[in-house]
């Protein structure tokens, strides 16, 4: 168990050796650390808004474009339904103007009959009995549908709530740049992402809607009518990416609502960027029905209302996914995707204000919280090193050992550390200690029931290394778990925690080990004074 | 000179017999746990239930930490600031007055739409807009704009989904490496930390905000590495003492124990009290409650952790593996260790 090989030995050093190089831009001061090479620039931990500040963009929602979309998405419903309806209910003169949807029953005598389906459309909201929608009836023939003040209330709260999880999930996907997107005030958002991003790159991710759909090309539009705006009734007309119109069909075929995944890829016959999609089983099962429906006719790729492209159904696609082309840069895929993947704003957002912002902790508290924590770790150095001389001093080279690497993994992975990172780190530190106190501990014991200094120390790391992996792995288990599950701050907690553990159980038996091994080998001591 | 020992070599204190103490006194606290929480709340941070934002505007550059520090003595809670890039702004955040609603009740309440920051209660902004007229003539304040929490509904959901499922998978692998009877000590054990410290913020009226998650989260680890070691051990005594009393045998773990529980938890407790008495007042909370988990931690591994298993029949037997030989093999192999 002591014996160290020659390989074993160089394996540690290199691992040692990387960790340094990799935790060193971390410490350098942000000029120095950009005159490094290209890899090493960016291998580096960003601090947490809390401890360094970052970007802030304050968003504000359209609230005219949720209200219109409220009323359209009514005006949806109402027709669905009335064709539904038993008996079917002819509606004529649909109207969506002056913030009310309106229309009246081909047929008269079903009047109340069509009343009574639009109020049923209708829904209560909170608990004082208000109702999202009135319905009335105007001239004694055409129905009035008007959303109330509550009603328009509540649909712009619930789109910002919307964006603001999409908003989160844009900017961040993994989960673990901390970032702070809140709402503020009625219909803006809040957003603010730690360190210097580039503030333009935000702006794009978040410019977009995303809202993407796959709708068939009418191909019996005339050109002309096309060109003059005009689409067959079921249809309507839309701009194209690359210049001119295009009339398609009003129903949608899939949307982006059906994906599951998205990605960027590369066309394997023209070697372009593309965005490659996944949709769900239900998104893919349609998908295949309106493909193989409709071979040889082209489809149109529409996202936040420009036809991108508009390819010919080759053969039924029913796999289950596609690919969206047109135009794109590696770089724009790659946002598109990352858009798709997010789900598509519920509402479009203008940026109001642009700035960067401070630390949310004050300079004395960080200068005081360094203090603290140098003078925190002199004394846990001097309480080891006075408990077990020789080998605190080797649990301190570990728990020094310990810190260089996590800050060198968590900058190869470009973490953020905030406060709760920190606790995670100590925790690490907690079980650093303890790996090495239950060693030493373990190496007395043997020692008191009287073997040899070989031989206490090779049983103390050999039984104390139970208790240090079963504990251990539990801790890696629940660290697993929370990034998987959890959200936020669970998630930043889970990656310093996980991190920390690989290199603390590394630190704090296989190097204090070797060192160990070197000393009995070079001295030969009898008795070990511990 | 000679190394500190705290501990010395061979203790035998009977824990275990005090276990009924103990667990009247953790069915005492786990109760007015429970109760302070249902009854008082907790003291929610501004990260969970929004708050007021104020964007400030001074004639000149203004030094922050007068301006915290200033504001932090008016007592209106914990105050967030922050500077923009032009260095005469400044935008305050600070918590809503009086009783904030409990965040996961409103979660679990309407559904759908969370109701947004409402915007009222302007008594705190109306104190802040005073203060700081009458300390920076020429200061321009600007609307008081409500925010909404960091955090939305979906951190509760997903973060106690998150939580349960970590606890039980932890419990089976400790079933996986032990018996079925430590799965279900660590469990308990893990319950009766995390209701106990939520009981002390309860009692405290200390902010809870994220970073008390993230050391809640620190409590739970320390705690479930103090109950694995001392099952370790158990693990180890059983095998090799078959012959022994549970009750004599898991007193003889604990001591065996003793100074490595000591010295990890001292060691601890030197470094929290440090960053507790030198460190800012910002992480106060963070650290009382780390530092109150390592004393839950400890106390519960030797109360919780190891009395579970007498009251779950844990025995030699639950170790005896068929493939293992005859009986006490293990004794044969710690007597003449193999020599590489």
């Amino acid at each position: 168990m002591l014996d160290f090989p020659r390989w074993k030995i160089w394996l540690v050093t290199l691992a040692i050796l990387s960790g340094i190089v990799a935790a060193l831009p971390s410490m350098l001061p942000e000029a120095t650390r950009n005159q490094l090479p290209g890899w090493l620039k960016d291998t580096h931990i960003n601090l947490g808004l809390d401890l360094s500040g970052g970007s802030h963009l304050l968003l504000e929602a359209d609230t005219a474009d949720v209200r219109k979309q409220q009323i359209d998405r009514m005006e949806e419903t109402i027709r669905t339904e009335m064709r539904r309806a038993t008996p079917r209910i002819d509606i004529s003169d649909i109207s969506t103007a002056n913030g009310e949807l309106s229309f009246m029953p081909r047929n008269a005598t079903q009047l109340d009959q069509a009343v009574e389906l639009a109020r049923q459309q209708t829904n209560g909201i909170g608990i004082a009995g208000a109702r999202d929608w009135t319905v009335s009836v105007r001239d004694s023939t055409r129905i009035i549908m008007r959303p109330t003040e509550e009603g328009v209330k509540f649909e712009i709260d619930s789109a910002l709530e919307t964006a603001r999880n999409v908003v989160a999930k844009r900017i961040d996907p993994e989960g673990t740049k901390e970032v702070t997107v809140v709402r503020q005030g009625a219909d803006r958002i809040l957003v603010q992402v730690p360190g210097l991003q580039d503030p333009e790159g935000l702006k794009r991710l978040l410019g977009k809607t995303a809202k993407l759909e796959f709708k068939l090309v009418d191909g019996s539009a005339s050109p002309d009518d096309v060109a003059a705006g005009r689409a067959p009734a079921g249809s309507q007309v839309l701009p194209m990416l690359e210049g001119g119109k295009i009339a398609v069909k009003r129903r949608v075929m899939v949307s982006g609502d059906e994906l599951t995944d998205a990605r960027q890829a590369f066309d394997p016959q023209s070697g372009n960027a593309v965005v490659s999609i996944r949709f769900n089983s239900q998104g893919g099962r349609k998908f295949g029905r309106v493909t193989s429906e409709n071979v040889g006719k082209p489809f149109a790729i529409i996202l936040d209302n420009v036809v991108i492209s508009a390819p010919n159904i080759n053969e039924p696609i029913l796999g289950g996914s596609a690919q969206v082309s047109g135009n794109f840069t590696v770089d724009s895929a790659n946002e598109l995707a990352i858009s798709l993947r997010s789900g598509k704003l519920p509402v479009a957002l203008k940026v109001i204000e642009e700035s960067s912002v401070s630390a949310e902790l004050g300079k004395d508290s960080i200068e005081k919280g360094i203090l603290a924590g140098v003078l925190a770790t002199l004394a846990l150095v001097a309480y080891m090193i006075l408990t077990y001389f020789r080998f605190g001093v080797y649990t301190t080279l570990a728990l020094l050992l310990n810190g260089v690497l996590v800050l060198g993994l968590m900058g190869l992975f470009n973490a953020t550390l905030t406060l709760p990172g920190i606790a995670g780190f100590v925790l690490t530190i907690g079980a650093a200690v303890d790996a090495n106190v239950l060693i030493n501990e373990r190496i007395r014991e043997e020692i008191r029931r009287g073997r040899q200094t070989l031989q206490a120390v090779e049983f103390g790391y050999k039984e104390a290394s139970t208790a240090i992996f079963d504990a251990n792995i539990t801790n890696v288990i629940s660290a697993i778990i929370l990034f998987w599950f959890g959200s936020g701050p669970i998630k930043g907690f889970a990656v310093v925690l996980a991190l920390g553990i690989a290199t603390s159980v590394f630190t704090g038996v296989t190097f204090t080990r070797l060192l160990v091994s070197q000393y009995l080998q070079r001295n030969r001591p009898k008795t070990l004074v511990l | 000179m000679r190394p500190i020992k705290l501990v010395p070599d061979q203790t035998s204190i009977a824990f275990l017999s005090y276990r009924w103490w103990a667990l009247a006194l953790s069915i005492v606290l786990l109760t007015a746990s429970i109760a302070l929480v249902a009854v008082r709340g907790l003291n929610w941070g501004i990260d969970f239930v929004g708050g007021q934002s104020i964007r400030v505007t001074f004639d000149q550059p203004v030094d922050m930490g007068a301006l915290r520090g200033r504001l932090e003595r008016m007592d209106v809670g914990d105050v967030v600031l922050q500077q923009m890039s032009d260095p005469k702004v400044v935008s305050i955040r600070i918590p809503l007055e009086g009783e904030a609603t409990n965040p996961i009740g409103k979660c679990m309440g309407t559904g759908g739409a969370s109701g947004g920051p409402a915007d009222q209660s302007n008594k705190i902004a109306s104190k802040v807009r005073g203060e700081l007229t009458k300390a920076y003539p020429g200061v321009d304040i600007g609307a008081v704009n409500s925010v909404s929490g960091k955090v939305g509904c979906e951190l509760f959901s997903t973060g106690s989904i998150a939580l349960t499922l970590a606890m039980l998978g932890i419990s089976l692998f400790i079933w996986f490496r032990f018996e079925w009877q430590f799965g279900v000590g660590a469990l308990v054990t893990l319950f009766h930390d995390v209701v106990l410290t939520f009981g002390f913020f309860a009692l405290t009226r200390l902010t809870f905000d994220l970073n008390v998650i993230a050391a809640i989260l620190t409590i739970i680890g320390y705690s479930l590495n103090d109950t694995i070691v001392i099952y370790d051990r158990i693990r180890e005594n059983l095998r090799k003492y078959r012959k022994m009393e549970i009750q004599p045998l898991l007193d003889l773990s604990v001591n065996e124990t003793l100074s490595r529980t000591v010295t990890t938890s001292l060691s601890l407790v030197i470094t929290l009290g440090i960053l507790l008495l030198v460190g800012p007042d910002t992480i106060f909370g963070f650290t009382a409650s780390m530092l109150l988990g390592i004393v839950i931690g400890t106390f519960s591994s030797f109360y919780i952790s190891a009395p579970v298993l007498i009251w779950l029949n844990v025995t030699p037997d639950s170790f005896v593996q068929p493939e293992s030989g005859r009986p006490g093999a293990e004794r044969v192999r710690e007597t003449f260790p193999d020599q590489r």
